[in-house]
Protein backbone atom coordinates (compact mmCIF):
# COMPACT_ATOMS: atom_id res chain seq x y z
CA UNK A 1 0.00 0.00 0.00
CA UNK A 2 1.14 3.11 -1.06
CA UNK A 3 0.34 5.65 2.30
CA UNK A 4 1.38 8.09 0.26
CA UNK A 5 -1.12 8.28 -2.01
CA UNK A 6 -4.40 6.65 -1.30
CA UNK A 7 -6.40 8.59 -3.67
CA UNK A 8 -8.55 6.26 -6.35
CA UNK A 9 -8.92 7.33 -10.02
CA UNK A 10 -12.80 6.81 -9.58
CA UNK A 11 -15.87 6.46 -7.37
CA UNK A 12 -16.82 3.29 -9.00
CA UNK A 13 -13.02 1.89 -8.34
CA UNK A 14 -13.18 2.58 -4.70
CA UNK A 15 -16.06 0.55 -3.90
CA UNK A 16 -14.95 -1.81 -6.50
CA UNK A 17 -14.57 -4.74 -3.88
CA UNK A 18 -17.31 -4.05 -1.63
CA UNK A 19 -18.69 -7.44 -1.44
CA UNK A 20 -22.76 -8.96 -0.81
CA UNK A 21 -23.40 -8.80 2.55
CA UNK A 22 -21.24 -6.08 3.63
CA UNK A 23 -21.69 -4.19 7.10
CA UNK A 24 -21.17 -0.23 5.78
CA UNK A 25 -21.33 2.72 7.86
CA UNK A 26 -22.41 6.03 6.03
CA UNK A 27 -21.70 9.24 7.09
CA UNK A 28 -24.32 12.27 6.90
CA UNK A 29 -27.35 13.93 8.72
CA UNK A 30 -30.58 16.41 7.89
CA UNK A 31 -29.05 16.52 4.39
CA UNK A 32 -25.05 17.54 5.08
CA UNK A 33 -22.10 15.30 4.66
CA UNK A 34 -23.81 12.47 3.02
CA UNK A 35 -21.25 10.74 0.63
CA UNK A 36 -23.47 10.79 -2.32
CA UNK A 37 -21.27 9.63 -5.07
CA UNK A 38 -20.30 6.39 -2.94
CA UNK A 39 -23.86 5.91 -2.66
CA UNK A 40 -24.01 6.25 -6.30
CA UNK A 41 -21.13 4.42 -7.22
CA UNK A 42 -22.86 1.25 -4.90
CA UNK A 43 -26.18 1.39 -6.61
CA UNK A 44 -23.82 0.71 -9.64
CA UNK A 45 -22.14 -2.16 -8.38
CA UNK A 46 -25.10 -3.57 -7.09
CA UNK A 47 -23.97 -5.24 -3.79
CA UNK A 48 -27.46 -6.87 -1.80
CA UNK A 49 -28.17 -7.91 1.46
CA UNK A 50 -26.37 -4.45 2.91
CA UNK A 51 -25.78 -4.19 6.57
CA UNK A 52 -26.42 -0.66 6.34
CA UNK A 53 -25.57 1.74 9.83
CA UNK A 54 -27.01 5.67 9.14
CA UNK A 55 -28.71 7.88 11.12
CA UNK A 56 -31.14 7.93 8.65
CA UNK A 57 -32.62 6.17 5.74
CA UNK A 58 -33.02 8.37 2.98
CA UNK A 59 -34.93 10.88 0.99
CA UNK A 60 -36.71 9.87 -1.46
CA UNK A 61 -34.26 8.55 -4.00
CA UNK A 62 -31.18 10.58 -2.64
CA UNK A 63 -28.77 9.98 0.16
CA UNK A 64 -29.88 6.47 1.01
CA UNK A 65 -32.79 6.05 -1.03
CA UNK A 66 -32.09 4.37 -4.17
CA UNK A 67 -30.13 1.46 -2.14
CA UNK A 68 -33.78 1.00 0.13
CA UNK A 69 -35.42 1.54 -3.86
CA UNK A 70 -32.68 -1.12 -5.63
CA UNK A 71 -33.54 -3.28 -2.31
CA UNK A 72 -29.85 -3.71 -1.58
CA UNK A 73 -30.54 -3.10 1.93
CA UNK A 74 -31.94 -5.76 4.70
CA UNK A 75 -30.48 -4.85 7.96
CA UNK A 76 -31.03 -1.25 9.22
CA UNK A 77 -29.03 0.56 12.34
CA UNK A 78 -30.18 3.63 12.60
CA UNK A 79 -31.36 6.38 15.00
CA UNK A 80 -34.03 8.38 13.01
CA UNK A 81 -34.84 6.68 9.56
CA UNK A 82 -37.18 9.71 9.02
CA UNK A 83 -40.29 10.37 7.37
CA UNK A 84 -38.99 11.18 4.41
CA UNK A 85 -37.45 7.73 3.60
CA UNK A 86 -39.97 6.68 1.26
CA UNK A 87 -38.48 3.28 0.00
CA UNK A 88 -36.92 2.61 3.41
CA UNK A 89 -40.55 2.90 5.38
CA UNK A 90 -42.24 0.73 2.43
CA UNK A 91 -40.15 -2.20 2.83
CA UNK A 92 -39.70 -1.64 6.81
CA UNK A 93 -44.00 -1.97 6.80
CA UNK A 94 -43.72 -4.93 4.44
CA UNK A 95 -41.55 -6.75 7.10
CA UNK A 96 -38.57 -6.42 4.24
CA UNK A 97 -36.21 -5.14 6.53
CA UNK A 98 -34.86 -5.47 9.97
CA UNK A 99 -34.53 -2.32 12.24
CA UNK A 100 -32.37 -1.83 15.29
CA UNK A 101 -33.24 1.38 16.73
CA UNK A 102 -30.53 3.20 18.90
CA UNK A 103 -30.66 6.50 20.33
CA UNK A 104 -28.58 8.73 18.02
CA UNK A 105 -25.38 9.40 20.82
CA UNK A 106 -25.27 6.16 21.72
CA UNK A 107 -25.18 4.90 18.09
CA UNK A 108 -22.38 7.28 17.60
CA UNK A 109 -20.66 6.37 20.93
CA UNK A 110 -20.75 2.76 20.24
CA UNK A 111 -19.29 3.27 17.01
CA UNK A 112 -16.42 5.82 19.22
CA UNK A 113 -15.86 3.21 22.01
CA UNK A 114 -15.07 0.52 18.57
CA UNK A 115 -12.65 2.39 17.27
CA UNK A 116 -11.58 3.00 20.55
CA UNK A 117 -11.13 -0.55 21.18
CA UNK A 118 -13.49 -0.32 23.77
CA UNK A 119 -15.90 -3.73 23.00
CA UNK A 120 -18.88 -2.27 25.22
CA UNK A 121 -19.86 0.58 28.04
CA UNK A 122 -22.61 0.94 30.18
CA UNK A 123 -24.85 4.37 29.78
CA UNK A 124 -28.03 6.24 30.90
CA UNK A 125 -29.33 6.37 28.15
CA UNK A 126 -32.64 4.49 27.74
CA UNK A 127 -32.86 2.46 31.34
CA UNK A 128 -36.78 2.00 31.88
CA UNK A 129 -37.33 2.06 28.27
CA UNK A 130 -37.46 0.02 24.90
CA UNK A 131 -34.10 0.47 24.35
CA UNK A 132 -33.01 -1.69 27.68
CA UNK A 133 -34.87 -4.65 26.43
CA UNK A 134 -32.30 -7.38 26.63
CA UNK A 135 -29.25 -5.33 27.86
CA UNK A 136 -27.22 -6.21 31.20
CA UNK A 137 -28.32 -3.53 33.55
CA UNK A 138 -26.03 -2.39 36.58
CA UNK A 139 -26.33 0.16 39.44
CA UNK A 140 -23.43 2.27 39.49
CA UNK A 141 -23.05 4.45 42.40
CA UNK A 142 -26.43 4.21 43.10
CA UNK A 143 -27.98 5.24 39.32
CA UNK A 144 -29.01 2.49 37.39
CA UNK A 145 -27.21 2.47 33.40
CA UNK A 146 -27.35 -0.44 30.39
CA UNK A 147 -24.36 -2.26 28.93
CA UNK A 148 -23.98 -0.92 25.13
CA UNK A 149 -21.89 -2.97 22.61
CA UNK A 150 -19.32 -1.35 20.69
CA UNK A 151 -20.48 -0.90 16.89
CA UNK A 152 -17.66 -1.60 13.69
CA UNK A 153 -17.96 -2.21 10.00
CA UNK A 154 -16.66 -3.85 7.28
CA UNK A 155 -16.94 -0.26 5.40
CA UNK A 156 -17.13 3.82 6.48
CA UNK A 157 -18.02 5.65 3.35
CA UNK A 158 -17.78 9.57 4.35
CA UNK A 159 -17.54 12.59 3.00
CA UNK A 160 -14.99 15.87 4.29
CA UNK A 161 -14.31 19.04 2.20
CA UNK A 162 -10.90 18.64 1.66
CA UNK A 163 -7.80 15.77 2.08
CA UNK A 164 -4.12 15.37 1.55
CA UNK A 165 -2.77 12.41 -0.48
CA UNK A 166 -2.42 10.77 2.70
CA UNK A 167 -5.98 11.20 4.27
CA UNK A 168 -5.42 13.68 6.56
CA UNK A 169 -9.22 15.07 6.71
CA UNK A 170 -11.18 18.63 7.09
CA UNK A 171 -14.56 18.95 7.02
CA UNK A 172 -17.07 22.13 6.41
CA UNK A 173 -19.40 23.09 9.04
CA UNK A 174 -22.29 20.95 10.08
CA UNK A 175 -20.91 18.31 7.27
CA UNK A 176 -18.92 17.17 9.69
CA UNK A 177 -21.37 14.87 11.88
CA UNK A 178 -21.22 11.20 12.04
CA UNK A 179 -18.15 12.19 9.42
CA UNK A 180 -15.32 11.36 11.23
CA UNK A 181 -16.02 8.81 13.83
CA UNK A 182 -17.19 6.42 11.64
CA UNK A 183 -13.54 6.70 9.68
CA UNK A 184 -12.73 5.13 13.08
CA UNK A 185 -14.80 2.30 13.20
CA UNK A 186 -14.32 0.13 9.81
CA UNK A 187 -12.01 -1.62 8.49
CA UNK A 188 -11.51 0.13 5.19
CA UNK A 189 -12.63 3.88 5.36
CA UNK A 190 -13.14 5.77 1.79
CA UNK A 191 -14.08 9.09 2.04
CA UNK A 192 -15.34 11.32 -0.83
CA UNK A 193 -13.71 14.76 -1.05
CA UNK A 194 -14.13 17.77 -3.35
CA UNK A 195 -10.34 18.45 -3.37
CA UNK A 196 -7.08 16.72 -2.51
CA UNK A 197 -3.96 18.42 -1.71
CA UNK A 198 -0.14 17.70 -1.75
CA UNK A 199 0.92 15.91 1.84
CA UNK A 200 1.82 19.20 4.04
CA UNK A 201 -0.40 21.67 2.87
CA UNK A 202 -3.03 21.27 5.07
CA UNK A 203 -2.38 22.94 8.53
CA UNK A 204 -1.79 20.08 11.37
CA UNK A 205 -3.84 22.24 13.62
CA UNK A 206 -7.07 21.93 11.17
CA UNK A 207 -7.23 18.61 10.61
CA UNK A 208 -10.27 16.65 12.27
CA UNK A 209 -9.67 13.22 11.12
CA UNK A 210 -6.08 11.91 11.13
CA UNK A 211 -4.49 9.91 7.91
CA UNK A 212 -4.45 7.04 9.73
CA UNK A 213 -8.16 6.62 9.89
CA UNK A 214 -8.55 6.68 6.06
CA UNK A 215 -7.89 4.03 3.29
CA UNK A 216 -9.35 5.28 0.46
CA UNK A 217 -10.30 9.18 -0.76
CA UNK A 218 -11.74 9.88 -4.23
CA UNK A 219 -12.86 13.81 -5.51
CA UNK A 220 -16.30 14.09 -6.34
CA UNK A 221 -17.64 17.20 -6.94
CA UNK A 222 -21.08 16.57 -7.93
CA UNK A 223 -24.25 15.49 -6.16
CA UNK A 224 -23.29 17.13 -2.40
CA UNK A 225 -26.82 17.42 -1.76
CA UNK A 226 -29.66 15.79 -2.66
CA UNK B 1 -65.40 36.63 29.04
CA UNK B 2 -64.28 33.74 27.15
CA UNK B 3 -61.01 32.44 27.79
CA UNK B 4 -59.01 30.11 25.34
CA UNK B 5 -56.28 27.74 25.80
CA UNK B 6 -52.51 29.34 24.40
CA UNK B 7 -51.61 28.83 21.17
CA UNK B 8 -48.97 26.76 20.28
CA UNK B 9 -46.75 30.04 19.62
CA UNK B 10 -48.04 31.25 23.21
CA UNK B 11 -46.69 28.40 24.74
CA UNK B 12 -43.23 29.53 23.25
CA UNK B 13 -43.40 32.92 24.14
CA UNK B 14 -44.02 31.69 28.12
CA UNK B 15 -41.18 28.94 27.74
CA UNK B 16 -38.67 31.28 26.75
CA UNK B 17 -38.88 33.21 29.90
CA UNK B 18 -37.14 29.83 31.22
CA UNK B 19 -34.11 30.49 29.48
CA UNK B 20 -31.30 32.34 31.62
CA UNK B 21 -29.15 34.98 29.82
CA UNK B 22 -26.06 33.06 28.51
CA UNK B 23 -27.72 29.79 28.65
CA UNK B 24 -26.25 26.63 26.74
CA UNK B 25 -29.91 25.19 25.28
CA UNK B 26 -31.19 22.29 23.22
CA UNK B 27 -34.41 22.96 21.58
CA UNK B 28 -36.35 19.82 20.21
CA UNK B 29 -38.99 19.42 17.15
CA UNK B 30 -42.51 20.87 17.59
CA UNK B 31 -43.60 23.51 19.92
CA UNK B 32 -39.70 23.71 21.20
CA UNK B 33 -38.38 24.30 17.67
CA UNK B 34 -40.52 27.88 18.19
CA UNK B 35 -39.07 29.27 20.96
CA UNK B 36 -35.64 30.87 20.05
CA UNK B 37 -38.09 33.35 18.34
CA UNK B 38 -39.36 35.02 21.49
CA UNK B 39 -35.92 35.15 23.18
CA UNK B 40 -36.04 38.48 24.26
CA UNK B 41 -33.42 40.99 22.54
CA UNK B 42 -31.57 41.35 25.58
CA UNK B 43 -30.82 37.61 26.08
CA UNK B 44 -27.84 35.91 24.43
CA UNK B 45 -29.17 32.02 24.57
CA UNK B 46 -26.35 29.58 23.23
CA UNK B 47 -28.13 27.02 20.97
CA UNK B 48 -27.17 23.85 20.76
CA UNK B 49 -27.78 21.65 17.75
CA UNK B 50 -26.85 17.72 18.03
CA UNK B 51 -25.69 17.56 14.61
CA UNK B 52 -22.78 19.54 15.70
CA UNK B 53 -23.51 23.10 16.12
CA UNK B 54 -23.10 25.46 19.33
CA UNK B 55 -23.97 29.18 18.75
CA UNK B 56 -26.64 28.67 16.43
CA UNK B 57 -28.86 31.93 15.06
CA UNK B 58 -31.77 32.38 13.42
CA UNK B 59 -32.87 30.69 10.05
CA UNK B 60 -30.76 31.60 6.85
CA UNK B 61 -33.18 33.83 5.35
CA UNK B 62 -34.02 32.81 1.52
CA UNK B 63 -30.90 32.70 -1.14
CA UNK B 64 -28.39 32.98 1.97
CA UNK B 65 -28.65 29.16 2.57
CA UNK B 66 -25.57 26.79 3.06
CA UNK B 67 -26.66 23.07 3.19
CA UNK B 68 -23.50 22.06 5.02
CA UNK B 69 -24.61 24.22 7.97
CA UNK B 70 -28.22 22.89 9.17
CA UNK B 71 -30.17 21.95 12.55
CA UNK B 72 -31.73 18.54 13.74
CA UNK B 73 -34.46 19.39 11.44
CA UNK B 74 -32.39 20.11 8.40
CA UNK B 75 -33.26 23.41 7.99
CA UNK B 76 -30.36 26.35 6.99
CA UNK B 77 -29.52 27.77 9.81
CA UNK B 78 -26.95 31.11 10.49
CA UNK B 79 -24.11 31.42 13.59
CA UNK B 80 -23.85 33.45 16.25
CA UNK B 81 -20.26 35.35 17.75
CA UNK B 82 -18.84 32.71 19.93
CA UNK B 83 -20.41 29.47 17.86
CA UNK B 84 -18.40 26.15 17.46
CA UNK B 85 -18.90 23.61 15.11
CA UNK B 86 -17.90 19.83 16.76
CA UNK B 87 -18.89 15.88 15.44
CA UNK B 88 -21.82 14.01 17.16
CA UNK B 89 -19.86 12.41 19.64
CA UNK B 90 -19.06 15.59 21.12
CA UNK B 91 -22.44 16.37 20.33
CA UNK B 92 -23.69 14.32 22.93
CA UNK B 93 -20.46 14.31 25.30
CA UNK B 94 -22.59 17.94 25.49
CA UNK B 95 -26.24 16.25 26.04
CA UNK B 96 -25.63 13.25 27.69
CA UNK B 97 -22.31 14.30 29.54
CA UNK B 98 -24.77 17.38 31.22
CA UNK B 99 -22.79 20.40 29.69
CA UNK B 100 -25.98 21.96 28.64
CA UNK B 101 -27.80 24.23 31.14
CA UNK B 102 -31.35 23.52 29.79
CA UNK B 103 -33.14 21.39 26.99
CA UNK B 104 -36.69 21.61 25.44
CA UNK B 105 -38.76 18.60 24.33
CA UNK B 106 -42.12 17.85 22.82
CA UNK B 107 -43.88 15.33 24.60
CA UNK B 108 -46.78 12.93 24.03
CA UNK B 109 -47.82 11.91 27.65
CA UNK B 110 -45.47 12.95 31.16
CA UNK B 111 -45.92 11.26 34.67
CA UNK B 112 -46.09 12.53 37.94
CA UNK B 113 -43.08 11.08 38.47
CA UNK B 114 -41.24 12.75 35.38
CA UNK B 115 -41.01 10.16 32.76
CA UNK B 116 -41.41 11.16 29.70
CA UNK B 117 -42.87 9.25 26.50
CA UNK B 118 -42.61 11.47 23.45
CA UNK B 119 -40.86 9.61 20.19
CA UNK B 120 -43.69 7.17 19.18
CA UNK B 121 -47.52 6.58 19.56
CA UNK B 122 -48.12 2.93 20.07
CA UNK B 123 -49.63 1.32 16.73
CA UNK B 124 -48.24 4.07 14.28
CA UNK B 125 -47.13 3.33 11.04
CA UNK B 126 -43.36 3.50 9.87
CA UNK B 127 -40.44 2.90 11.77
CA UNK B 128 -40.74 5.86 13.65
CA UNK B 129 -37.20 7.39 15.39
CA UNK B 130 -35.98 7.87 18.55
CA UNK B 131 -32.92 10.79 17.28
CA UNK B 132 -31.16 12.41 20.12
CA UNK B 133 -34.36 12.88 22.52
CA UNK B 134 -33.10 10.03 24.83
CA UNK B 135 -29.39 11.41 25.11
CA UNK B 136 -30.74 14.73 25.68
CA UNK B 137 -33.31 13.60 28.24
CA UNK B 138 -31.45 11.14 30.24
CA UNK B 139 -28.53 14.48 30.24
CA UNK B 140 -30.01 17.81 30.86
CA UNK B 141 -29.69 19.89 33.72
CA UNK B 142 -33.14 21.15 33.78
CA UNK B 143 -34.88 18.93 31.11
CA UNK B 144 -38.48 21.45 30.17
CA UNK B 145 -41.34 19.63 28.12
CA UNK B 146 -44.07 21.70 25.90
CA UNK B 147 -47.13 20.50 25.10
CA UNK B 148 -50.57 21.04 24.77
CA UNK B 149 -52.20 20.16 27.99
CA UNK B 150 -54.39 17.29 26.43
CA UNK B 151 -54.66 15.06 23.66
CA UNK B 152 -56.72 15.87 20.20
CA UNK B 153 -58.77 13.28 21.24
CA UNK B 154 -59.30 15.04 24.80
CA UNK B 155 -56.84 12.32 26.44
CA UNK B 156 -54.86 13.47 29.25
CA UNK B 157 -51.43 13.76 28.40
CA UNK B 158 -49.93 14.54 32.35
CA UNK B 159 -50.85 11.44 33.75
CA UNK B 160 -49.80 8.89 36.38
CA UNK B 161 -47.77 6.22 34.60
CA UNK B 162 -46.91 6.59 31.40
CA UNK B 163 -49.04 4.08 28.62
CA UNK B 164 -46.54 5.37 25.34
CA UNK B 165 -42.87 4.22 24.70
CA UNK B 166 -40.63 5.91 27.18
CA UNK B 167 -38.10 8.12 25.76
CA UNK B 168 -36.67 8.33 29.37
CA UNK B 169 -37.27 7.74 32.94
CA UNK B 170 -37.87 10.87 35.76
CA UNK B 171 -36.09 13.47 33.96
CA UNK B 172 -39.16 16.10 33.56
CA UNK B 173 -38.82 19.24 35.51
CA UNK B 174 -41.01 21.51 34.28
CA UNK B 175 -44.15 21.05 31.80
CA UNK B 176 -45.36 24.32 30.31
CA UNK B 177 -48.84 23.74 28.28
CA UNK B 178 -51.70 25.70 27.02
CA UNK B 179 -53.06 25.65 30.31
CA UNK B 180 -50.32 25.48 32.54
CA UNK B 181 -46.88 25.70 33.87
CA UNK B 182 -46.40 22.61 36.15
CA UNK B 183 -43.11 21.71 37.93
CA UNK B 184 -42.44 17.89 38.90
CA UNK B 185 -41.09 17.76 42.47
CA UNK B 186 -40.04 14.94 44.58
CA UNK B 187 -43.53 15.55 46.46
CA UNK B 188 -45.54 15.66 43.30
CA UNK B 189 -46.68 17.94 40.54
CA UNK B 190 -47.08 21.51 41.93
CA UNK B 191 -49.38 24.05 39.62
CA UNK B 192 -46.78 27.15 39.13
CA UNK B 193 -49.33 28.94 37.39
CA UNK B 194 -52.58 28.83 35.14
CA UNK B 195 -53.00 29.95 31.57
CA UNK B 196 -54.92 33.84 31.63
CA UNK B 197 -58.63 33.37 33.18
CA UNK B 198 -58.08 29.68 33.82
CA UNK B 199 -58.70 28.16 37.61
CA UNK B 200 -56.35 25.73 38.97
CA UNK B 201 -59.58 23.57 39.40
CA UNK B 202 -60.18 23.32 35.60
CA UNK B 203 -56.57 22.76 35.25
CA UNK B 204 -57.03 20.00 37.09
CA UNK B 205 -59.54 18.45 35.77
CA UNK B 206 -57.76 18.03 32.27
CA UNK B 207 -54.67 16.38 34.75
CA UNK B 208 -54.97 13.06 35.68
CA UNK B 209 -52.34 13.20 38.80
CA UNK B 210 -53.20 15.39 41.85
CA UNK B 211 -51.72 18.98 41.27
CA UNK B 212 -50.70 20.76 44.61
CA UNK B 213 -51.22 24.58 45.15
CA UNK B 214 -52.19 26.87 48.28
CA UNK B 215 -53.41 29.88 47.30
CA UNK B 216 -53.98 32.08 44.27
CA UNK B 217 -51.94 30.99 41.50
CA UNK B 218 -50.45 33.32 38.81
CA UNK B 219 -51.36 33.59 35.58
CA UNK B 220 -48.65 32.98 32.57
CA UNK B 221 -47.28 36.19 31.74
CA UNK B 222 -48.16 36.32 27.77
CA UNK B 223 -47.77 39.52 25.75
CA UNK B 224 -48.69 38.31 22.09
CA UNK B 225 -52.44 37.81 20.85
Amino acid sequence: MDRKNRVYPSVDESVADIPDGATIMFGGFGGAGFPNNLIQGLARRDARNLRVISNNCGTGDGELGILFKNRQIRHVVAAFPGPGATYFQQQFDAGDIDLELVPQGILCERMRAFGAGIPAFYSPVGVGTDVAKGKEERVIRGKRYILEQALGADYALIRAQRADRMGNLVYRKAARNFNPIMATAAKTTIVEVEEVVEIGALDPETVVTPSIFVDRIVVAKGLRYV
Amino acid sequence: MSKQRLTREQIAERAALELPDGAYVNLGWGIPNLIATYVPKHVTIYFHSENGILGMGPRASQGQEDFDLVDAMKAPVTLIPGAAYFSQVDAHVMTRGGHLDICVLGGLQVSEKGDLANWRVPGAKGAGGIGGAMDISVGAQRLIVTMEHTAKDGLRKIVKTCTYPLTAIECVNTIITDLAVIDVTPEGLVLREVAPGFTPEEVQEFTEPKLRYSGKVPEMAIKRP
